[in-house]
């Protein structure tokens, strides 16, 4: 077991979701409750991550994050940093694969809570913060816990695009999923049959984790 | 001087279209009736702030919660506003008790449950304090949210259908209980419905609304029996309306007659219709007397008609008959009458019967075309 990818992996996930949690409850709920033009076009380009092919979309980001050109030059000529081939360039990239995974659940959840709840909150004399914290938020949980479990999972397992931004540097970017990789080309048998066992045994429980959760909330208050 | 009543006016031409001009007293209850989609909702989150109308004006209680043309706008929280929702909007995840104290903010924590228990015994739901929304019936949930509608202390109460969602044995005691609790309340109250029964039983005056326009205030019984227009009558449900012609007035009987369909008829005086003016006319049911059979009296020589019967049902108590004027008329008339009354008179389908209309409960409203004579 090559632990030191394992805790990067982790470490990955849960920088991930730091970010992915404010994000996907700001923008799930925005794209919940209001109409705007151009509501369709973005939903399109968030669910995007969800049918491209992983290598598509990291070569996309690696010519993005490319310190010779656009974003990656102006990130290099303004904080001198790139984010090619390290750590925060995982993180971004695993920010922008994860979005759908993060947003639509989110999004759903806070759907599913009737406007008549919520204007019944502003009638109690709730302001609007007080009605998303009290009421929106335990409201919505079960679907925010099930996407933040569901982008950690999807983190923790992504391949493409992590080799696309970060390569296969051990200890900086190499993951669990890319030292299974490493260890089937390098005949070590024994060691990608354990972390191969280890991933699928941790997606096994996520994904019963996400619907005892999902059964848990249907019964809740019945 | 202050004035604790509320004061709405809103207008705009779309995308709802709104004509709308209310006052409602404290203490009162004002009913807001009309047809599905006439915009009742709409007015009631207009009041709440739910809903922003382009040109509006509403003052509560000296305080004013929106001014378009001050561009003042307050929002749902910023107003005092106790608002029962149709579906009772309930905080699913929060206990009775919980629901309740969501909404008393004005006091310190520590009084809170106390306000609340009291509320809910005010409101008869002593024990269920820690039951949650979906463990309560229909006419429970509904206690709990006029309990937490009134645990603001608004100084306007609003009903938007209160009474829709549950069976009709339970919304009669709700009716009951509602009637008792308004007695203590002293804030203005809007109650929504489109039930004409409702509002009889419950306000003190009724608006009547259709396509957003308030066509009537007044109260509920004279608003039936004297709508400004047929338009009106159809919306309170009057359906004896006929178009007739003023031929002539009559200052020293106080009668004003009518010819309609060939017939003379006899109103209570109303000049405001001039001589050959086409109009409009109404009657109510109970206006309507039945001749009896084995004796005749006095009230049946104000306009006599003969008819036939041809529609008969019975519900609650009361006999409810569809009456083919004389033949050569094609006109019937909807009486409805006490079912032992009905039984005495041996009533029933296809029989002959007189009645005669009440000069007085003969109503005159401004011609227009009507879409059947019944």
């Amino acid at each position: 077991m090559d632990w030191q990818a394992l805790t990067l992996s982790v470490k990955l996930s849960l920088v991930t979701l730091l970010f992915l949690l404010p994000i996907g409850i700001l923008l799930g709920r925005w794209l919940a409750y209001r109409q705007f033009w151009g509501k369709s076009l973005l939903q399109t380009l968030l669910a995007l991550p969800l049918v491209l092919p992983p290598t598509v979309l990291g070569y996309y980001l690696l010519v993005a994050f490319s310190p010779n050109q656009g974003l990656g030059l102006w990130l290099v000529n303004t904080f001198g940093a790139t984010l090619i081939f390290n750590f925060q360039g995982l993180v971004l990239a695993s920010i922008i694969f994860n979005l759908p995974f993060a947003i639509h659940p989110m999004q759903r959840a806070f759907s599913a809570i009737p406007r008549e709840i919520r204007e019944a909150a502003a009638c109690c004399g709730m302001r609007p913060s007080l009605v998303l914290w009290k009421i929106e938020l335990p409201l919505a949980w079960p679907g925010i816990v099930s996407a933040m479990v569901m982008c950690f999972a999807h983190t923790l397992g992504e391949f493409g695009i992590v080799l696309m931004v970060g390569g296969n540097i051990p200890s900086e970017t190499q993951t669990i999923a890319i030292a299974i990789y490493d260890r089937v080309q390098s005949f070590d048998d024994h060691a990608a049959a354990v972390m191969s066992f280890s991933l699928l045994l941790f997606s096994m429980l996520t994904i019963s984790f996400t619907y005892w959760l999902s059964a848990r909330s249907e019964r809740t208050h019945d | 001087m202050t004035d604790s009543g509320i004061h709405i006016t809103l207008q705009q031409a779309a995308p709802i279209p709104l004509s709308v001009q209310l006052e409602c007293k404290s203490g009162e209850l004002l009913a807001l009736v009309g047809p599905s989609g006439s915009g009742k909702t709409t007015v009631l989150r207009a009041i709440a702030g739910l809903y922003q109308a382009q040109n509006s004006t509403i003052i509560c209680q000296d305080e004013v919660w929106q001014n378009s043309t001050q561009n003042l706008f307050l929002a749902p929280h910023q107003r005092h506003v106790g608002l029962v929702f149709q579906n009772y909007a309930l905080f699913p995840h929060m206990t009775v008790l919980e629901n309740i104290q969501q909404a008393i903010t004005h006091l310190p924590k520590q009084q809170r449950q106390a306000q609340a228990l009291e509320l809910l015994k005010k409101v008869h739901l002593e024990g269920l304090e820690q039951r949650y929304p979906k463990k309560l019936s229909g006419g429970q949930q509904q206690r709990v949210a006029v309990a937490r509608a009134l645990a603001r202390q608004p100084k306007v109460l609003l009903l938007d259908e209160p009474f829709s969602a549950v069976d009709q044995v339970t919304r009669r005691k709700l009716y009951r209980e509602l009637l008792a609790l308004r007695e203590s309340l002293a804030m203005p109250m809007i109650l929504v419905t489109h039930d004409l029964e409702e509002s009889t039983l419950l306000a003190d005056r009724i608006a009547l609304l259709h396509k957003g326009e308030i066509l009537q205030t007044g109260a509920p019984e004279v608003v039936a029996a004297h709508p400004k227009s047929a338009t009106i009558a159809r919306l309170m449900d009057q359906q004896n309306l006929f178009t007739a012609q003023v031929i002539a007035h009559d200052q020293k009987t106080q009668k004003t007659h009518l010819r309609w369909q060939g017939m003379l008829l006899e109103a209570t005086y109303q000049a405001q219709f001039a001589i050959n003016e086409n109009v409009c006319w109404m009657i109510q049911s109970a206006n309507i007397l039945l001749h009896r059979r084995n004796r005749s009296s006095n009230g049946e020589k104000e306009n006599p008609l003969q008819g036939q019967i041809t529609e008969y049902m019975e519900s609650s108590g009361l006999a409810h008959l569809r009456v083919q004027v004389d033949k050569q008329l094609d006109t019937t008339m909807i009486i409805s009458v006490p079912l032992h009354v009905a039984k005495r008179n041996a009533l029933g389908l296809h029989e002959k019967i007189g009645i005669s209309l009440l000069s007085e409960g003969i109503h005159l409203m401004p011609y227009q075309a009507l879409r059947s004579e019944n």
